[in-house]
């Protein structure tokens, strides 16, 4: 019985699984993060997620050398979401970076917002929204027991003293702070909303959520009026 | 066939065996060789570190500088938003040391957790990000410190491909021009547990709490010494050189016993989507493969760690694990907090321990310290806040520690000698290194 079943996606055309991997094989990184491949699974020895799940960064790295179409179609469209992103591979002894390829198929699955991609994102818009307009991942605001059961009574104590605690902090960036993880200035938000603007990375977000794109575009494009930055 | 024998003292030197280093003939080159090579042809500043300064080795033996003062910190989402007593901890032991720094305003995160989690940005946005804060710490003439183990590994990966290739530099200076901000890349970058590390025997000499009796495991973050692993402090006195120094280094400097465990290498379980959105992994791994192995192995009291994922996962992922019969129950916090915890800092209002959820009451007791005393007086702070009577809790109530070095003194007279032993800050920065 075959290790996999390598024809999950025999319905793609294979001129499409050639032109993402054309894609990825372009970005200038991917010449620093692969060398070829010993196939000596060192990177799987100290990879956390494949101790959990069916996945392997030798696979990874052994794929895209021998340039895999089939299989490399399913590391984008499945495999990718697995990886921790810890670079505990780059103890690859042929100085590969599998995390680094992962980041970079990544990037290509959101760039052409492939259905996998956005059905994988989907629960998690609202940091991306967090990020893209408060230039922070995270706030204590976030801090809900609905979203984080898991972390058992803490987060109910939390919750009902937030006003209270965040104003016991005697870090002044961070007193009184609750949507955002510290204060910033309006000005250093607009420079970043450019840096989102100008960069593309509001067309990425179009590709995986529209709906999220439009909410983000709308505060982007009102607050660079205010610049005479944008064209 | 034969059988050789040796004994555990065989072993043990070996093991303790030393091996100089060389960056000569190290496998990485010095990066900052190229920097320079390109502030000459006028594309990039290199924000040169202030004087003073500490020389500390790294894997390979390349020197690094790391700036004791006028730094501008860059501060870090995770920390601020979910582990305040983290930052707070580190601008505590600034101002018990008297240095100067700023705690910025103009400063965004490396948002290089959305990145890592979901890839929903691009190679010229991430190095453009970098590039802005950077620039925002030039134009105050302080140097950038940074504190997330996320943003230093990125912002050193980002640095290095801006270095290797034109075009990413010609697409960020076109953003960075129409914001009016210079291309500046520091001549080092410097996470604040290099920081630490660098003054550990100045904390130690500050240190009010004996820790003598206290086991701590460390793990170190993954992109602290994973990411451009050549860049991150190693130190032959630390595991013979053999795992990076930072974090355990401070734990010795304090007197603490840092014991060893087998998964040491391995990542907390954090994975950037997976602590969001599946954090069965996270749970998973945090319990089975870092804290249960901690415990079984060492038993520690104390789990010290040096980034703003680690902590949180680490801490938080116990509880799930105490509903699994998994061995879990051991505080978690950052090297930072051990500091500042050892130097005499409120548990509250600047170590803000109820942030943290893992049992830390066994610790404070057994490291003698009335932490009920102190929650008290903090609920006080909290009704003030409440009632509308103080508007917060301010640097003024939180400078002074908790217990002075000359109340040690005071009842323990041959501390005083201890104190006096170690090094002087002057000392230290005219000591070479690796003496
Ligand atoms: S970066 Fe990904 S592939 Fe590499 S060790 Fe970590 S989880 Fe595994
Ligand atoms: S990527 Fe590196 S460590 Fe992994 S199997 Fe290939 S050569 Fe070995």
């Amino acid at each position: 019985m075959a290790y996999r079943d390598n024809d999950k996606y025999a319905d793609v055309p294979q001129e499409l699984k050639q032109k993402l991997f054309d894609e990825v094989k372009a970005d200038e990184r991917y010449d620093d993060y692969l060398y070829g491949c010993y196939e000596c699974g060192i990177c799987v020895s100290a990879c956390p997620s494949a101790r959990f799940y069916d996945y392997s960064p030798r696979v990874i790295a052994q794929t895209m050398a021998r340039e895999d179409l089939n299989r490399f179609y399913e590391i984008l469209a499945d495999d990718i979401w697995n990886c921790a992103q810890c670079f505990s591979c780059v103890r690859c002894p042929r100085q590969n970076n599998p995390g680094g390829l992962v980041t970079l198929i990544r990037e290509v699955a959101v760039r052409n917002g492939l259905k996998e991609t956005r059905e994988v994102l989907q629960g998690y818009s609202r940091v991306i929204y967090k990020v893209m307009l408060k230039g922070n991942q995270v706030s204590p605001d976030m801090l809900r027991p609905d979203f984080f059961p898991d972390w058992g009574p803490w987060v109910q104590e939390f919750s009902a003293n937030m006003r209270e605690w965040r104003l016991a902090i005697p870090t002044d960036t961070l007193r009184g702070v609750t949507d955002a993880a510290w204060k910033t200035d309006p000005k250093t938000l607009r420079e970043l909303y450019y840096i989102w603007y100008s960069t593309g990375n509001l067309e990425l977000i179009q590709e995986v959520d529209p709906g999220l794109h439009g909410l983000i575009a709308e505060v982007v494009e009102e607050e660079l009026a205010e610049t005479e930055w944008a064209d | 066939m034969k059988t050789v024998t040796l004994d555990l003292d065989q072993i043990n030197v070996r093991k303790t065996r030393v091996f100089p280093r060389d960056p000569n003939a190290a496998v990485a080159h010095d990066l900052r060789d190229e920097l320079f090579e390109l502030e000459a042809k006028g594309e990039i500043i290199v924000q040169r570190v202030p004087e003073p300064y500490i020389q500390v080795q790294t894997k390979f033996g390349r020197v690094k500088k790391i700036p004791i003062e006028h730094t501008w910190h860059h501060k870090s989402c995770g920390q601020c938003g979910h582990i305040p007593g983290y930052t707070t901890a580190i601008f505590w032991l600034h101002r018990q040391l008297g240095l100067d720094y700023i705690d910025p305003t103009d400063q965004t995160s490396c948002t290089g957790w959305n990145y890592y989690a979901s890839a929903t940005s691009n190679a010229v946005a991430q190095a453009a990000v970098m590039m802005r804060n950077f620039a925002a710490a030039y134009e105050t003439g302080y140097f950038p410190t940074i504190h997330c183990g996320t943003s230093f590994g990125h912002y050193k990966e980002c640095r290095e491909q801006l270095i290797k290739h034109q075009d990413l530099r010609d697409g960020v200076r076109r953003v960075l021009d129409k914001l009016g901000k210079p291309l500046v890349i520091p001549e080092e970058i410097v996470h604040y547990s290099e920081w630490i590390h660098a003054m550990r025997h100045e904390i130690a000499q500050r240190q009010v709490f004996d820790l003598s009796h206290i086991t701590a495991c460390v793990h170190p973050a993954c992109h602290y010494h994973k990411i451009v692993p050549e860049d991150a402090i190693y130190d032959w006195e630390v595991f013979g050189g053999q795992r990076t120094a930072t974090v355990t280094g401070l734990v010795q400097a304090l007197g603490a016993t840092a014991a060893d465990y087998s998964t040491w290498f391995d990542c907390c379980g954090f994975g950037f989507r997976h602590v969001l959105v599946q954090r069965d992994f996270t749970r998973s791994f945090a319990v089975q493969r870092k804290i249960q192995v901690m415990i079984m192995e060492a038993n520690p009291d104390v789990v010290i760690t040096h980034d703003t994922g680690c902590v949180t996962t680490l801490d938080k992922s116990q509880f799930s694990g105490k509903a699994h019969d998994y061995k879990v129950g051991v505080p978690v916090i950052s090297d930072a907090q051990l500091a500042a915890l050892a130097m005499g800092a409120h548990p509250f209002r600047v170590l803000q321990m109820h942030w943290h959820s893992s049992d830390w009451r066994p610790l404070m007791q057994k490291i003698g310290i009335d932490w009920e005393y102190y929650w008290q007086e903090f609920q006080e702070d909290l009704a003030a806040i409440k009632r509308g009577d103080k508007a917060g809790v301010t640097w003024q109530d939180s400078d002074t520690p908790i217990r002075t070095q000359e109340h040690v003194l005071a009842r323990v007279p041959s501390s005083a000698a201890a104190f006096s032993k170690e090094f002087s800050m002057s000392q230290r920065l005219t000591t070479p290194v690796g003496e």
